[in-house]
């Protein structure tokens, strides 16, 4: 429980950071305003106290009743006022800055923030319940700063003013009212507590409402071919039943707090009446000040109930705060890599940095004792006994160890599952291994910088991913300063171009809702375009024809391998013939390599590859 | 509109209705208790008169525990109707979504979908509590505090009933004002949200090509986007509060003024005047709330407009009134079919043209055609996914567009070439396809699927927890999955889009086999790269641009049709394919 609130106030103390820290002049007038606009209204209320004593009974039974002093009073509480409300105003319009400002800024640093997350983050989530965090979990800051937190300060000053009031009246019955607003403290963190308590499951709630929505949009098609429709709903509506069940039942505290607090005052009320009462018949007290001290009391109370009625905003907005707290705080991909790439050229026999696209790249290599050193990038890549598993206790790969060198196609054949995707995702890093090493030109790979590491290798998916926006902004996704000709140029050696131009509105052509409108093989062959844009030093192919028909293939393969002449590739492919022309052809199993060497001398080998070849073996 | 969304209210008609009761009876609660700490003051304090205050003082315990009983069950049903509500429109609104056409969703897209059913759903939600709660107790204070200014001086309430009016269309100018802002907020939330959700599906890609900082360049121009229309919206509202409080600090300076000069006049007393301010600041306490309501329902209604479209639309691929039941077989006709994805495109670009076929129930089809054949095309209207521009199809000898849509669609399983997997074990995503099957059912499938092999070598077997999209499986895997689940069916029309690419040859062959044997009745449509797939199918279907470019078997084909001879000779005589069929081995030596 300690730990509980604990937590609640660093998580509140955070969200005020983000206030304090950027809008420190806007805050200070903000606060001011609130005072001002506060005290104008305490000063209200003693106004009409002021006006019955000071002109109203003077004049009484004159005849000719001056109301000139009377006008000068009036004009001058009409300028109080007026400032009144111009520090409303300003307090309201700064804070919409300041809330809008800070919701801004939380949304990017969260979105900043995502995009250095680990893949595991993403493996291990819904996307709608991501999504629901930059929505649902942000909004509910929204009505938190820029209505309760202004209001809740409002009311403080106000209840302080009237304390003093009190206190300068009689001290004990200033003492009955505390009494009375303990046990509204602790009326408040009982019920506050429970209410929070559901109003951080409905957040989850809504997260997972949320990403099952999404989830059933996505694979729409496959619910509407399997009939699926009813029994989504009656999924959908389980969740929708327990989001409604948590929802009830956090609102339902939050709205009890109101009256309850209320009510307390009251029985306040009753009692400083009483007290007061029996203080004044025994002469303690004077008939006016208690009259006066029971008008304190409302006027502190009421202020009090306006607190509760926005605790329910608050409430929810600690809950939501902690949800995106949660993503900002995910650690982020390690990055201990301080070797970078370079643009190169060859001076007198030397490698130096330089400016422009040379089309040669290097490693730059700082040293610790100050040098510099520069490696030509070269692509050969050597892994060493490496192991690796998703799960700690669960290996996929066991002792891999191969060299590509610079300039081969390498090849991975396999069955579904025998870790050959996992070998690219340690090349780029997506994942890290447990045990072993991998070399990239002789340096370590986990001391380069992995963007870096990453710019390196190009990469096509089998799932392919397409953003929504131009079919040529997509392809120039590979490379964002590509002028039309290059992204049409790609187009061409990758075979997209031919499609493209039957759309109808060629490279213009929208897509929307990643491109449900191209085929699969469509699909593939803009991400190869993409890829060719890119031009990168070394590419990994991953099943990424797997859904165009051979005759293209064949095109696109000539296309990519006059590209890529001279750099190294890796290629998974299930189809055999995909990768029959390899330098080296890696045959994994289970995890582990059990033959390796190019085509032919595979084929003399008469194993696994021999068999598969033919079809005599089923590699599964 | 607005019947439109009480219609949603349903089952919680009761705690809808009584919120405002009790928010009633709540605030005569809030009204008496004033008038009697007012005889404690005036009469006991007075008077000096402990019995009295004791007396008063008792009741007013009663009232308050009165009050507070009211105020916690208003509140209670309060919570319960607003909750049901948003459930009931959420509810609605996913239904209505399940039931659309792609059409439907295009023109909506899947992330604004998502926003409608969450964020725009807790707006209305607020709102809706905001309206049986406050909107009920605000006027009716008012009301209460008007009639007593009223009985204490007909004069000075003539400044209430000028005051209200004027600062009742003042603050309707803002709502008109602020409206088309929150609109425009609202469309750009569905662009956020649609970056965010491109962003998380394609992180793979972003991170192959260190694209982060462009996508946190593309995802700040849309941040601004919501931040400076939502401030440009709430600097309107920003209004509400200081036009209020301007209102009625002028009120309470005219009382003060014109007060004065009754009371001197006789015609008052000063503590009625007294009594006056109080309830003038009651009034404006009132008015208070109700801007705040204001705001929220200004908000709501863009959120309310966006809900009711979703409901509101018609889905383009409905069933027809009396279809028919039953689909006696699985023959399958297309009659001069054309078909364009949308309207707009020019009359002249079909996806298909002018497609006749003739499938006979039981038979083994192939189809096989270049990257953008629309091979996809053609067998997504087996099912209806989507509906032909021209011509008809007629499965078992009734126009697809007669059958009641399940109907036809359990008739039709189909196995698509982007699968999808759904988080969940591999059991509930093979469940698709038949709820009912025990463990033995699921396990006979996967077997004839070649699937049961790798399942059972997952420490969970049948239980393996798929993440969304099925990532932790391999491309493979999920495609046998994905045939079984299609099996477990029992369809009489089976299609096969391009499912077995990442299956290797000798597995194919053995799903293929299995086909033949286990399933002979079930008409098979298999769409294919690999020659060696549709090879044995007793006809093929070569497809090329949208036009059927030759029908036969693969023997008939090999003599009469350029393109499938080029694709056989070019997987077969290089020894290029997989090396499915025999005789290869000897081109290869």
């Amino acid at each position: 429980m300690e730990k509980v609130k604990g937590k609640k106030r660093k998580t509140i103390k955070r969200l005020l950071k983000y206030v304090t820290e950027n809008y420190k002049l806007q805050l200070v007038v903000v606060l001011v305003s609130i005072i001002i606009s506060a005290l104008v209204g305490v000063l209200g209320t003693q106004f009409i106290k002021y006006l019955i004593d000071d002109f109203i009974t003077p004049l009484l039974g004159s005849q000719s009743p001056d109301y000139s002093r009377l006008l000068n009073v009036i004009m001058m509480m009409a300028v109080i006022y007026l400032v009144g409300v111009v520090c409303t105003f300003t307090y309201n319009r700064l804070m919409v800055n300041i809330s809008q400002g800070v919701l801004n800024k939380i949304r990017t640093q969260m979105f900043n923030h995502m995009q250095k997350l680990p893949i595991r983050y993403f493996d291990s989530r819904t996307h709608g319940d991501i999504m629901s965090t930059y929505t649902n979990d942000v909004d509910t800051l929204r009505q938190m700063l820029s209505q309760s937190i202004p209001q809740v300060f409002s009311a403080c000053v106000s209840m302080v003013a009237v304390l003093f009031a009190m206190l300068a009246t009689n001290i004990y019955l200033t003492l009955v009212v505390l009494a009375m607003v303990i046990l509204m403290v602790f009326v408040s963190r009982y019920l506050g507590g429970n209410s929070s308590r559901f109003f951080v499951k409905q957040q989850e709630d809504i997260g997972k409402v949320n990403g099952y929505i999404e989830e059933m949009m996505e694979g729409q098609k496959v619910v509407k071919v399997f009939n699926y429709e009813e029994d989504s709903k009656a999924r959908f509506d389980d969740l929708n039943e327990q989001l409604c069940d948590s929802m009830t039942k956090a609102n339902m505290y939050a709205n009890i707090l109101m009256p309850c607090i209320m009510n307390i005052g009251n029985l306040g009320y009753v009692l400083v009446a009483v007290i007061g009462g029996i203080l004044s018949v025994n002469g303690i007290l004077t008939i006016g000040s208690i009259a006066a001290f029971l008008q304190y009391v409302k006027a502190f109370t009421n202020p009090l109930s306006q607190v509760s009625q926005q605790m329910n905003s608050i409430i929810m907005a600690l809950a939501g705060a902690e949800r995106i707290f949660d993503l900002i705080d995910q650690e982020e991909e390690v990055d201990e890599g301080y070797v970078t790439l370079v643009n190169a050229k060859m001076e007198n026999g030397k490698i130096v940095e330089s400016e422009e696209r040379t089309g040669m790249w290097a490693w730059k290599h700082p040293h610790k004792d100050g040098r510099i050193t520069y490696t030509r990038l070269r692509g050969q890549v050597e892994f060493e006994n490496v192991q690796f598993g998703y799960e700690p206790k669960k290996r996929i790969l066991h002792d891999i160890t191969l060299t590509a060198k610079e300039g081969q196609k390498v090849s991975f054949v396999g069955a579904t599952g025998a870790g050959k995707t996992t070998i690219t995702n340690l090349i780029n890093r997506f994942y890290d291994i447990q045990d072993g090493k991998i070399r990239y030109d002789r340096i370590n790979i986990q001391k380069i910088k992995k963007d870096d590491l990453r710019r390196s290798l190009g990469m096509v998916l089998q799932d392919t991913s397409l953003f929504t926006g131009t079919i040529r902004d997509n392809i120039r996704y590979g490379k964002l300063d590509a002028t039309d000709e290059e992204v049409e140029a790609a187009a061409k050696l990758s075979n997209a171009d031919k499609f493209i131009k039957h759309l109808p509105h060629g490279y213009d052509t929208m897509i929307t809702g990643n491109g449900e409108g191209l085929s699969q093989g469509q699909r593939q062959l803009l991400s190869i375009a993409r890829a060719a844009l890119n031009n990168p030093p070394v590419l990994i192919l991953d099943e990424a024809t797997s859904s165009i028909d051979t005759r293209t293939e064949k095109i696109v393969q000539e296309g990519m391998d006059k590209l890529m002449k001279g750099r190294t590739v890796f290629v998974i492919a299930h189809r055999l013939s995909t990768i029959k022309n390899s330098d080296l052809i890696m045959v994994l199993d289970h995890g582990r390599i059990i033959e390796r060497g190019n085509h032919k001398e595979l084929i003399a080998q008469k194993g696994t590859y021999y068999g598969l070849y033919t079809g005599a073996i089923e590699i599964d | 509109m607005l019947k439109k969304l009480a219609s949603y209210i349903k089952e919680y008609k009761k705690d809808t209705i009584l919120t405002p009761i009790f928010v009633v009876l709540e605030v005569v609660m809030e009204v008496v208790i004033p008038l009697l700490m007012a005889r404690i003051i005036d009469v006991g304090i007075q008077n000096g008169d402990v019995r009295y205050i004791l007396e008063m003082g008792a009741l007013l315990i009663v009232s308050a525990i009165l009050s507070l009983t009211f105020g916690m069950l208003s509140g209670r049903f309060a919570a319960k109707a607003s909750a049901g509500y948003a459930k009931n429109l959420r509810k609605a609104m996913f239904h209505k979504v399940q039931d659309y056409s792609f059409e439907n969703i295009d023109k909506f897209s899947t992330s604004s979908l998502v926003t409608r059913m969450t964020t725009d759903v807790t707006n209305v939600q607020m709102a809706f509590q905001m309206i049986i709660r406050i909107l009920v107790r605000g006027p009716i204070m008012m009301i209460f505090a008007l009639l007593m200014v009223m009985s204490i001086s007909l004069k000075l309430s003539a400044i209430f009933f000028v005051a209200i009016p004027v600062l009742g269309v003042i603050l309707f100018y803002i709502a008109i004002k602020a409206h088309p802002n929150f609109e425009r907020v609202f469309k750009k939330y569905d662009k956020l949200n649609r970056v965010v959700q491109e962003n998380v599906s394609a992180i793979r890609v972003v991170k192959a090509y260190v694209r982060e900082s462009f996508e946190e360049k593309k995802f700040k121009e849309v941040n601004d986007e919501v931040y400076e229309n939502f401030k440009k919206a709430e600097k309107i509202v920003a209004f509400n509060g200081p036009v209020m409080q301007l209102t009625i600090y002028t009120c309470i300076l005219l009382i003060s003024w014109i007060g004065t000069q009754l009371i001197v006049g006789g015609e008052m007393q000063t503590g009625q005047l007294s009594s006056i301010i109080t309830y003038a600041w009651q009034i404006l306490a009132s008015l208070m709330m109700l801007s705040f309501v204001f705001v929220m329902i200004i908000m709501a209604q863009s959120s309310a407009e966006r809900i009711i479209e979703v409901v509101d639309e018609e889905p383009t691929i409905k069933d027809k009134e009396n279809p028919v039941t039953e689909v006696k077989d699985g023959s399958i006709k297309f009659e001069n079919v054309s078909f364009q994805y949308s309207d707009e495109q020019e009359d002249d670009k079909f996806a298909l043209e002018n497609i006749n076929l003739d499938i006979k129930a039981g038979e083994t089809i192939g189809i096989i055609g270049g990257t953008g054949s629309s091979k996809s095309t053609l067998v997504q209207l087996i099912p209806r996914l989507y509906d032909v521009t021209k011509g008809s199809i007629k499965v078992g000898g009734v126009d697809v567009k007669d059958y009641e849509i399940h109907v036809l669609r359990d008739a039709v399983a189909m196995v698509l070439q982007k699968n999808v997997l759904f988080s969940g074990t591999i059991a509930e995503n093979l469940r698709w396809g038949d709820k009912e099957a025990d463990q033995e059912e699921l396990e006979e499938v996967c077997k004839l699927a070649q699937a049961d092999g790798f399942i059972k070598e997952f420490p969970s077997k049948y239980e393996t927890v798929l993440d969304q999209g099925g990532t932790n499986v391999s491309g493979g895997q999920k495609q046998r999955i994905c045939i079984a689940r299609a099996m477990l069916k029992k369809p009489k029309i089976l299609i096969l889009d391009d499912s077995t690419s990442a299956v290797d040859t000798k597995t194919d062959a053995l799903i293929r086999k299995a086909f033949r044997e286990e399933i002979p009745n079930t008409t098979k449509i298999i769409i294919a790269q690999r020659v060696s797939s549709v090879e044995d199918a007793d006809k093929i279907i070569v497809l090329n641009e949208g036009k059927i470019d030759g029908i036969g078997t693969s023997e008939e084909l090999l003599k009469t049709n350029a393109i499938y001879k080029e694709v056989y000779e070019s997987q077969m005589k290089g020894g290029d394919e997989d090396g499915e069929s025999e005789g290869q081995e000897k081109k290869d030596n």
